[in-house]
Formats: structure tokens, sequence, C-alpha cells
């Protein structure tokens, strides 16, 4: 059975008409997870004498083994923006003589085998090494490497309880926040000392193998957890139950406002708030405005204007960034439709647009308040903002017409929780990195102010141009009309 | 009002559709009926301009559609459940229809009041999207919404599909009126010969692509297309 269910997938993945697409990005993420097996290798290999170069008086393992409580931190938040359960389509399978528990195991076992499983190996197997040549009991080095990938399996079915709970709620990235945040405050104020707690029940793990036995019990725990969440969605009617909420509608006339395009922008602001997936990129605009804190406070960033750029560019794009790329994606699901209307594909785009702009220019005002760091930070964003206006916008909605993935927003899908994986990250990265390091090479090599002019200039030529740039969109949107439609009215 | 010349559409080598002439003129209520795979839907998306034509053309209301756009404010369609827009209530959605074809909400509430019956009560003030609403009222509202803004021309894609006997012949008197009254050319395709016999004053049967029967409807005609697709010989 496992065998037809993993036929299906690979002729999903060849088959979709999004396949080149879906080849290159795994190219491209295949490069990052050979960058971070490479980092993880070096970190194992490198540990045990750097620890005990740093701290001479003190047991290296020990000090790793305070410090997994953050790694356990660290690896519950990167899995919850980065590993997504794996998807199947399971509702041509219901009606099969194939016992859903199978469906179910087969599902959760793929995650089992992701590569986030695997990435932390590469550093605990070198380092165990290393131990072992500096005279551990082989035992104890053996035991402490079995517990870590039990660890790591546990943070992997935690995440999936925590992802499915926080689809169930409307506010996405609540739970996780919570669940990180508390966990660090309790260790941090020396309310519960959680990190030294855990630090010593893996050392007596690794002293008694037996004890492996309790880390078993709650692996086992958050599988039947997870199993049973995944069975209950097995059944057509958790999808099709009848939502008894009604539905409030507004009419949105203030829209009226912006002319010609008003109806599209009512149906882009509909699509946002009423659909699970693009909600997200809105409640993502929280966790954008506050990426500032990370880097502002810290005084060493105090004296490296060039990282404000990066900022500046991340803070006021963060909604562009993740809206845009699914140009016109969104409207997959009704392409066909829009296609055979009297519309101008202009207004369209226009409306898609002006969102955009919006949210720059709002999330430019909200960020005011880092002002509060140094003057140089509100001149970078607002730089960094022109930029996002005249550049990234255009850029962003050129890249759609390539799009030829449809979204379901209907989310059919009974498994996608959310539908952000690593993938929407990478598509970022040109987005970021591009003016970061224009910003970054004019401020360090020559000054602040002429990284600002940089930036704001190119912005300034995009928006100068704003006519001509959205004809050429507009054309290579027209070019591509057969081949989208053609690739939204397949499911896969 | 159309009009299809040498038109045809190849995937790879394989042809799908071949129809070297056709002529539908203003007012006709015109079915196209054929098997699966026949050519309907190819047919329809061609008139749509959502696929592109191998060889020819088709004119509507002289316009050539795969060069130009102008058919499209006379024109309107539904073809499946992809024509509509899931996560909007049937009002929100009539509305932005109204938007798109130049109607005010004024206008669209009229249209809407005159199919009360049609609805049934259980398309309108449902506060329910469109999404949560069954095959058959998904159906209702995308051809109701296919009827704003007073289009010329209307194409229905397997219209009787999914839809109740209630329905069914209130929709059929609908398209009969079109046509009749107000001189709107419908074109509607279907499985169901004893429907389109009713509604279509001209059928016309696909064959694997090919026109292979074009038919003004008489008493007979239901006859003849029973006999031609159970097939026995034709007389």
């Amino acid at each position: 059975m496992i065998s037809k269910f993993i036929s299906l997938e690979w002729k999903q993945f060849f088959r979709s008409a999004s396949f080149g697409k879906s080849l290159a990005l795994k190219i491209l993420m295949g490069f990052f997870a050979l960058y971070f097996i490479v980092t993880f290798l070096a970190l194992g290999v490198s540990l045990y004498p750097g620890l005990k170069k740093a701290f001479p008086d003190q047991d290296p393992f020990i000090i790793v083994n305070k410090a997994i409580f953050y790694w356990v931190l660290m690896e519950l938040l990167i899995r919850f923006f980065f590993q997504k359960l794996p998807v199947m389509s399971v509702k041509p399978l219901l009606t099969l003589p194939i016992k859903r528990n199978t469906v179910v195991n087969y599902v959760l076992g793929k995650s089992a085998l992701s590569f986030f499983n695997f990435l932390p190996l590469f550093a605990t197997i070198p380092f165990s090494i290393v131990l072992a040549f500096e005279g551990y009991s082989k035992s104890v080095v053996i035991t402490w490497v079995i517990a870590m990938v039990l660890i790591s399996l546990i943070s992997n079915f935690l995440n999936f309880i925590i992802e499915s709970v926080s689809s169930e709620t409307e506010l996405s990235y609540l739970p996780i926040i919570v669940v990180a945040g508390g966990l660090f405050a309790l260790n941090y104020f020396e309310i519960v000392d959680i990190s030294g707690l855990l630090s010593t029940a893996i050392l007596a793990i690794a002293n008694h193998p037996i004890y492996l036995l309790i880390l078993l019990a709650i692996l086992g725990v958050c599988y039947w957890f997870n199993f049973k969440i995944l069975r209950q969605k097995l059944y057509l009617d958790h999808s099709l139950k009848a939502k008894v909420k009604e539905v409030n509608t507004s009419n949105l006339g203030w829209t009226k406002n912006f002319g010609d395009i008003a109806p599209f922008m009512q149906l882009d602001l509909r699509l946002i708030w009423r659909n699970k997936r693009p909600k997200s990129s809105v409640f993502i605009l929280v966790v954008g405005l506050l990426y500032g804190l990370f880097f502002y406070p810290n005084p060493q960033f105090q004296d490296s204007p060039m990282i404000f750029g990066f900022v500046g560019i991340f803070v006021t794009g963060i909604f562009l960034i993740n809206f845009g790329q699914f140009i016109p994606a969104w409207d997959s699901g009704y392409y066909k439709m829009l296609m055979s209307q009297n519309i101008k594909y202009e207004q369209y785009l226009k409306s898609k647009y002006t969102l955009m702009i919006l949210s720059v220019i709002i999330m430019f005002v909200l960020s005011i308040p880092y002002v509060y760091f140094g003057w140089k930070i509100l001149a970078a964003h607002f730089a960094a903002a022109i930029y996002n206006i005249g550049v990234n916008s255009y850029v962003i909605m050129l890249g759609g017409s390539f799009n030829r993935k449809k979204i379901d927003l209907n989310q059919r899908a009974a498994f996608n929780y959310q539908g952000t994986g690593a993938v929407q990250w990478i598509i970022g990265i040109p987005l970021l990195i591009l003016p970061a390091a224009i910003f970054g090479l004019t401020s360090f090599f020559i000054n602040f102010q002429v990284g600002l002019f940089a930036l704001a200039f190119l912005g300034l030529i995009g928006i100068v141009f704003h006519q001509k740039l959205m004809k050429l969109i507009t054309q290579k949107y027209l070019d591509s009309k057969y081949k989208m439609i053609d690739a939204f009215s397949q499911d896969n | 009002m159309i009009k299809t010349t040498n038109l045809s559409k190849k995937y790879s080598s394989k042809e799908v559709l071949n129809i070297s002439t056709l002529e539908i003129p203003k007012g006709q209520s015109f079915g196209l009926v054929g098997n699966n795979g026949a050519g309907k839907t190819t047919y329809f998306s061609l008139l749509l301009d959502l696929i592109q034509p191998t060889t020819g053309q088709i004119e509507n209301n002289g316009v050539v559609v795969n060069t130009s756009e102008d058919w499209k404010p006379f024109t309107s369609a539904f073809i499946d459940e992809s024509f509509l827009i899931g996560y909007l209530t049937p009002e929100e959605y009539f509305y932005f229809i109204g938007d798109l074809r130049g109607q005010n909400k004024q206008d669209v509430d009229n249209l809407l009041a005159q199919f009360e019956d049609f609805f049934h009560g259980e398309i309108l003030n449902q506060k329910k999207y469109l999404r949560d609403l069954s095959k058959g009222n998904q159906k209702k509202a995308g051809i109701v919404a296919a009827l704003i803004g007073n289009p010329e021309v209307i194409i229905l894609d397997e219209p009787f599909a999914n839809l109740d006997p209630t329905t069914q012949i209130r929709l059929k008197q609908i398209i009969k009126d079109l046509a009749e009254k107000q001189g709107v050319t419908v074109l509607v395709s279907s499985h169901d010969l004893l429907h389109v016999t009713d509604v279509c004053e001209r059928i016309v049967v696909l064959e694997k692509g090919q026109i292979v029967k074009d038919i003004k409807t008489s008493e007979a005609t239901l006859k003849e297309l029973e006999a031609h697709f159970s097939g026995t010989a034709e007389v």
C-alpha cells in the first residue's frame, strides 16, 4: 500500500503543471539543505574543542545539555514556520478499500523522514564521536544520541499538534508564540529552571538507558494525539459540515474612493479576510513589525547601519512579499470567469498594486516608533519603503505572470494547515537581498547618506515610470493568459 | 451573430474539434449535443477565448474573439463552478459581476427580483458563502449571474445537470423567453436530449469534433436524436 502512495505522489509531482518551477525550487532547497548540513557538521566537530577552550573549567557535555532547552525552543519555532505536514489528497482514497489508519500512519510516518529530523544528527553524531574519543563511556554517548533523536521526533509531532490547534483558531501565530514565549519567560525569569531540569533529565537518561522509555512514551503520546486529530479529519463531513456560522457582510463602501478599481479592491479585501491562507499574511504583519526589535536594541548593530536597509525592506515589505508572490494564483479558482468577463487587466493588477502600496505605507507609519533607536533607522525605513513601492512591487507582479500553481482557497486538501512552507520564504530572498546589498555596499564603501539615496532613487525611478511598467506587466499577463488558464484548471 | 469558419483545435496531433462553417443568427436558441469528448466544451471555451484555436476563427457580432476583446461587454457565460467566487455570498457575487458589466446595485436587484421563483428561496439572504451552497444552488447562482447586464449572447454549458426537476422546468422557460422575447442568442449544451429539444430551435450534433447533424427542431427531432445516439440506422 505504501509503495502505491509513493507512486501516487511521484506522479503528482512530475505531472503537475508547475513541474518546472517546483523542480527549480527543489534544487535551490537542496543547496540550502547542503549548506545547513555543512554548518551543522562543522558545529558538531568543533563544539567540544571550542567549548573546552572557552570554558576550560567546565565539562562541555554539561554545557551542551544545558543549551538543549534553547535548541528545542528554536526548533519548535523554525519547524512551525518552515515545516508542514505532508499534503495528500485523500478524498479519492476514502471510498477505496484502504484502511483510514493506513493513510494516517503513512502521512505521519512520512513526516518522520523530514529533513528537519535528520539535520540535528549532523551535529550530534560528530559531537558524540569526539566525546567517545575524549573518554566518555560509550554507552552514555550512544544513549545520549538516541535521546537526541527521540527529542527531535517529539518536537516533530508536537509541532503538528500546535499547527493543528493554530489552524482551528483565528489567531494563526498566537499559539506558537504563547508556547515558546511562555517557556522562555518561565526559564529566563527563573520561575522554573527548565533548562536546568532538562539538562539533569538528559544526563540521567544518558547514564540510565532505561529512562529512554520515558521519552518513547512521550513520543508515543504525541503520535497518538496527531493520529487522533488526523483520523477525525478523514471524514468528509468534517470538511462538508455546514458552517452554521452566519457570515457578516459589509459593503466596503469606502473603496469607491479608488474609482474604477473599486470592485477588485472589494474582492481582494474579502479574499484576504475570508480565507485562511491569505489571512495569515495579515497576521504576519505583526511578526514583521516586531522584527526590528531583534536588531535595533542590540548595541552591536547600532554601529553598523548597513543592516538598517535590510530590516527596513523586511518591515515595510513583508505583506507585499507574502501576498504579492501569489498574484494571480489567489484568483486561480475563478480565473476562467475573470478572463471571460468584461474587465481590463490593468484594473485588476492596479487593485493588487494599490493594496500592496497601502500596506507598505501603513507598515512604514507603524514602524516610526523605531526612531527611538536613532533617526538613521527612520531614514533607512523611509528609503526602503520607497524602494518597495517603486521596485519590489513591480518585480513581484512581473514574477506573478510566471505563476502556474493553483491555490485552492477552499482548502479541500485535508492536511493542508496553512500551505506556506519553506518555499514561500525562498521567493522572498531576491526581493530582500538585492536592496539590502545595494544599501549595505553603498553605505559601507561610501557613506550612509549615499546608501539612502541609492535605495530611494531606484524606487523613485520605478514610481516615475509607473504607467510604462504597468503596461509592460499587463502585456506579460496577456501573453501568458492561455497558459495560466490551463494551469489553474489543473488540480495539482 | 456568431460565425465560425474553418475552426479546428488540436492537442499535439489529436484533433478534438473541426468545424468548417457554422453560423448562429441573432436571437436563436441553439443546442449543442454530443457524447463525452465530442467537443462541446472545447467549442464554448474557444468562443470565450479561454483556449486558442489551431486554425480558423470565431466571429462574435463581427468581432474576432481571439484578436479583440470587444465581444466581452455583450457576451456572458456559465461553464462550470470555477466561474463562481467561493468566498463571496451570492449577493456579493451578483453585485461584483454587475460592477464588471456596468450595472449598479439597483439594476442588479431589479434583475434578481425576476428570479425569485427560480431561486426558490435558497439563494438570497442566506448569509452563506457560495462555497457552502449545494452544487445545484451554486449552479442556479451561476446561471443567473450570466444574465446580468443584458448580454446579447449567453453561453451555458450543461445548465440542466445537477438541478432539481422544478428548477429544470423553470430554467427551460427562462431560456425560451430570452431567445423569443428579448432576442438574446442562447447557446446551450446538454446530454439531456429531451430538455434540449424542448428549449432549442436548432440542434447541432457533434461527434468526435465534427458536426454530424444540424436540425431545425420539430416534433420528430427527439426521435431522430434518440435513434442517432442509440446507434440504430438512420432513415
